[in-house]
């Protein structure tokens, strides 16, 4: 089906939701950023599902996540662009 | 989209408006349950709100635990109310109260009478109010008479990127009408918490929010034996997608689109400021929420869910949307709005708005809810403390 299968919420965002059911390995998918209403492409390294985050940039340990422009925890491992972003590389800044 | 003026409500002795009619069998104790119950059953047109606690309780724990009793009699969506509770001294306490609202209360006590004859004598009484509400009629009551509360639950990331918005979206169209609004969930904020109290529309309003949060956090700081991230993220969020707190209160924050707060109140507290949004301070825990809300006096309420809380309430219409397609799907009986198609682009914001108000004013003229019709009456007491 022709459409989205990412969204991102603001343009400084560096992590994108998928909104399909689930994305696959080298899937080329499209990219919507809602802040501004622009679309790019981005091609994922993993199985992705339903609500989970991507990374549209290379990331190192100790970066920022960015999700609606803000600050959402940090890197605790090295994340490559397309991969799936959550619990096992990223950590809340609180604790 | 033009929105309707008015709405169909009861119209209450105080002024204030209901979006529902209920005559209510209120429990001051957990021990006075199963009267409650008993007369519940016996009279048809009354409902039970059992809970689990009313029994030595003191200080700020106690008086909670009275604003919340009540609120919940205050509420415009109840029409008459029977208080039953083990001994005279609460129970009237109560019972005065509830009555400053013109509406009809009478409170029974069990000691010395047992069960039985508390259950036959509450009976009559309870007949008499189901008949006299049952000759109510709605009436077209402007559209200022809502008074709406939201919370979401089970939330994912389809919450922050579509429901939550949605309901954002709402309330940027209903404010400049005079809506009175509220949002709650402290800890559910954090991560946001400086955002957040930005949003206070003055200096003291900010900083009333600055001092609950700090509380709550403090508290969590010396409570917790670890951290939060076993239950913040819930797993159920983890699930969705979500992986940080953070995440989930910028998400979370959404809801309140770009309104500012003009008060901050206790839980279960009446707001006195006028129309506009108010932050309560709240747990997250769904059905502990809304019992606050509704006891504040919020008269319906909206609830974005990612995938898939099933909550409702006794006395507060609580009308569910989701934007995820799955839950849409497999748990179509439970929402009331399916906003799904903004993440296909099938919808906007603007549109998924539009589409929550008719059926925030359907819902407010006497559509049933998803969990009304499905018997969802969870009625949930916030506890501070232990009791002595």
């Amino acid at each position: 089906m022709a459409g989205t299968d990412i969204i991102i919420h603001d343009e400084k965002d560096n992590v994108g939701v998928v909104v399909i059911e689930k994305i696959t390995p080298k899937q080329d998918c499209d990219c919507w950023i809602m802040e501004n209403d622009k679309s790019v492409k981005i091609q994922s390294m993993d199985e992705i599902p339903l609500g989970h985050k991507i990374a549209m940039t290379d990331l190192n340990e100790g970066d920022t996540i960015l999700k609606y422009g803000h600050d959402i925890g940090k890197v605790v491992k090295s994340i490559k662009k397309g991969e799936h972003v959550h619990v096992h590389n990223v950590k809340t800044k609180k604790w | 989209m033009e929105i309707p003026k008015t709405f169909l409500g009861y119209k209450r002795e105080d002024g204030r408006t209901g979006t529902r009619n209920h005559v209510i069998i209120l429990p001051v104790d957990d021990i006075s349950n199963a009267c409650a119950e008993a007369v519940a059953n016996n009279i048809k047109g009354t409902i039970a709100l059992p809970h689990s606690y009313g029994r030595l309780q003191f200080g700020a724990d106690l008086e909670l635990h009275f604003r919340t009793m009540i609120g919940t009699g205050k509420n415009p969506n109840v029409a008459a109310v029977i208080v039953i509770g083990i001994e005279p001294k609460w129970t009237k306490r109560i019972v005065d109260a509830i009555a400053t609202t013109g509406k009809p209360v009478e409170g029974f006590s069990i000691e010395g009478v047992g069960d039985i004859d508390t259950i036959a004598r509450v009976s009559k009484k309870a007949q008499e109010f189901s008949i006299w509400a049952s000759e109510k009629q709605r009436e077209e009551r402007p559209i200022s008479d809502l008074w709406i509360s939201v919370k979401c639950g089970e939330s994912d990331t389809t919450s922050g990127l579509a429901s939550n918005p949605t309901v954002g979206n709402l309330m940027d169209k209903l404010e400049p009408l005079g809506v009175h609004l509220c949002f709650g969930e402290t800890s559910e904020l954090t991560g946001a918490e400086t955002v957040c109290e930005k949003r206070g529309k003055t200096p003291e309003a900010q900083e009333k929010f600055r001092k609950t949060w700090s509380s709550y956090n403090d508290f969590i700081l010396k409570e917790a034996t670890d951290d939060l991230s076993e239950s913040q993220p819930t797993a159920g969020n983890i699930a969705g997608g979500l992986t940080t707190i953070e995440e989930k209160a910028f998400g979370n924050f959404q809801k309140i689109g770009g309104c500012k707060f003009i008060d901050v109140l206790e839980p279960a507290e009446e707001p006195t400021k006028g129309p506009g949004l108010y932050f309560m301070d709240t747990s997250s825990a769904a059905a502990e929420c809304v019992t606050l809300q509704a006891a504040g006096g919020f008269n319906l309420h909206l609830f974005p869910t990612g995938q898939g809380n099933i909550i409702g309430n006794p006395i507060e219409p609580v009308v569910k949307l989701t934007a995820n397609p799955l839950t849409a799907r497999t748990m179509s009986e439970h929402i009331d709005v399916d906003v799904s198609k903004i993440l296909s682009r099938e919808m906007n914001l603007d549109e998924a708005g539009n589409e929550l108000i008719k059926a925030t004013i359907r819902v407010a003229n006497g559509r049933l809810t998803c969990a009304e019709a499905l018997g969802h009456r969870e009625f949930v007491m916030t506890k501070l403390y232990r009791s002595a």
